[in-house]
């Protein structure tokens, strides 16, 4: 942040008490249980919370009145499983502008058991609904995962280290005993899984889960105030690219990574040799390799090396999907508070694999089908 | 994994005359009217800009890439190449006899990409080489005509067999 502006701090972070197949609870019971724990966490109250900001369903107005909060600030942005790396970012700004002093960010998605959940499928006259679904996509196994074949045959990634980013987290995986996926794999079992969408099998396809969490973000003046060391928000981005995939502008990079990830180390001045900590939404596997290449922690072409080199699991020089993933620990659907909150934890030095003390975490979030992207640079210091 | 029979262009002619009821049909709305008159007529229809010359893919009423609102409708060639692909085997509602079926992404020759189905040609990882030429056909669904793809002739067939 630049001279003169507040910092902003995640004061508070806690996802569900359980994640996986929870049929017992709805939606918005996920997003209460969620909030509830955070405000926990800070060690506040609800009747702290003035600010509230989750995805459009079930939406700011619901989780606020469920919880009895009546908001001076709403964010209502609904833009895939990144929205909660977008609201971080609108939360600094009011709380920068005085909007608001205490903002809660709620993620909560019955992904498996679908209860209480919205229904995702276009609707036929809409520009996916015409010219995508009738060609029958059915969500992002279809269609998230129709770049990488370009990818591979533009830079020769093999199958073997596409399939080598799922056996990477997996040994992350290993060490937390909150993740679904812990038994080690082999490239072998990768490949050998049922083949979902050639070329993916199912093992490079992200968990469908149920689960939640939030977020209480607030001035870094209040740093002291809190139960656990305060994460500060260094810098931030936001962009978006596409609704539909095929209108990617070059289905070898993200440009939306590309720019959210500029944007967030021009402002908290950092460079990627800065970065103790990463996580890349990892929905598919091949969307670490496209993330680590925008951010420019390896040229182009570089990421599977990169990743099959070792460089990214226990042992190596850039942890990266520390908790296992979306493809070991848990997906709802919308997975970026999953990541946000492992930044976290590794920043307050209480994640399960715990990487010797980062000083920055960087957290990339997708949403849709790299329609959009959030890039957060989180910090155990102020700037 | 297995094909569809034959790999004849022609061979897609029967199945593709057939009603395909479950599979999603495209509702238009007034702005991609022209585009779905036009695959009715068998045509594929593209927009332009008239300020800046642009071709784009999907219809709207402005320039994608300069923001004029000056932009003409014009019946693209109907060529292109494969970009990109997946082969899916968890069926999409209707696709229940396809699987697995390949959702294609195409480069058509005035430079606009689209998501097709691939006719006519296996949907095979051996049979489906990116960038191979292709070329439109139309699929009937319901009452709409949805543009396809299928492999199209080496550009220098027709050349040899004129001679």
């Amino acid at each position: 942040m630049s001279q003169g502006q507040r910092g902003v701090i995640i004061a508070g972070a806690a996802e569900t008490n359980e994640l996986g197949k929870l049929p017992g609870i709805s939606t918005l019971g996920l997003h209460i249980e969620g909030a509830l724990n955070a405000v926990a966490d800070a060690g506040l109250t609800l009747r702290d919370i003035d600010g509230i900001a989750t995805v459009s369903a079930p939406g700011p107005v619901q989780v606020a009145h469920a919880l009895g909060i009546t908001p001076d600030w709403i964010d209502g942005t609904g833009v895939g499983g990144t929205s909660f790396l977008l609201h971080v970012r609108h939360a600094a700004a009011a709380i920068r502008a005085g909007y608001a002093r205490t903002i809660l960010i709620t993620h909560g998605e019955s992904g498996r058991s679908r209860v209480g959940a919205a229904r995702m499928a276009p609707a036929p006259s809409s520009p996916a609904g015409q010219f995508e679904s009738p060609y029958g996509t059915l969500g992002p196994t279809t269609t998230f995962t129709i770049p990488a074949l370009r990818y591979m045959k533009e830079y020769g990634l093999t199958h073997e280290q596409l399939a080598y980013v799922a056996v990477a987290q997996r040994r992350w995986a290993a060490k937390n005993p909150r993740a679904a996926f812990r038994d080690p794999i082999t490239v072998d079992d990768v490949l050998a899984s049922r083949m979902v969408a050639y070329p993916f099998h199912l093992l490079e396809c992200c968990l469908v889960t149920d689960g939640g969490g939030a977020l209480i973000v607030t001035s870094a003046e209040r740093a002291g105030e809190f139960p656990h060391p305060a994460v500060h928000v260094l810098g931030t981005g936001e962009s978006s690219e596409t609704p539909m995939i095929s209108q990617m502008v070059d289905f070898t990079q993200s440009q939306a990574f590309r720019l959210a990830g500029r944007a967030a180390f021009t402002e908290a001045g950092i460079t990627t040799s800065d970065v103790g900590h990463l996580m890349v939404y990892d929905a598919f596997a091949h969307v670490p390799i496209y993330g680590l290449e925008a951010l420019g922690f390896v040229a182009k072409g570089e990421g599977g090396p990169f990743i099959a080199d070792g460089n990214t699991e226990p042992g190596g020089a850039l942890p990266l999907n520390t908790n296992g993933g979306g493809l070991s620990y848990t997906h709802t659907g919308m997975y970026g508070m999953f990541a946000i909150q492992e930044g976290v934890r590794q920043i307050r030095g209480e994640a399960a694999a715990q990487v010797a003390g980062p000083q920055i975490s960087v957290v990339v979030g997708n949403g849709g089908m790299f329609a959009t992207a959030g890039v957060l640079v989180l910090g155990r210091q102020p700037r | 994994m297995s094909a569809p029979a034959g790999s004849q262009p022609a061979a897609a002619q029967p199945a593709a005359a057939q009603p395909a009821p479950g599979k999603p049909v495209p509702v238009p709305t007034p702005e991609t009217q022209p585009f779905w008159d036009g695959c009715a007529a068998g045509e594929l229809r593209l927009q332009r800009c008239t300020d800046c010359s642009m071709p784009y893919f999907y219809p709207r009423p402005v320039c994608p890439a300069c923001g004029s609102t000056r932009v003409e409708w014009f019946t693209a060639s109907g060529r292109a190449s494969l970009h990109s692909y997946v082969i899916n085997h968890r069926p999409a509602r209707g696709f229940e006899n396809d699987a697995p079926y390949a959702i294609a992404v195409v480069q058509l020759a005035e430079g606009p990409r689209m998501m097709t189905n691939l006719t006519g040609v296996p949907n095979t990882p051996d049979d489906l080489v990116l960038d191979m030429p292709l070329r439109v056909v139309f699929e009937q669904r319901g009452d709409m005509s949805l543009p396809v793809f299928t492999p199209a002739e080496p550009v220098v067939a027709p050349a040899e067999e004129s001679r």
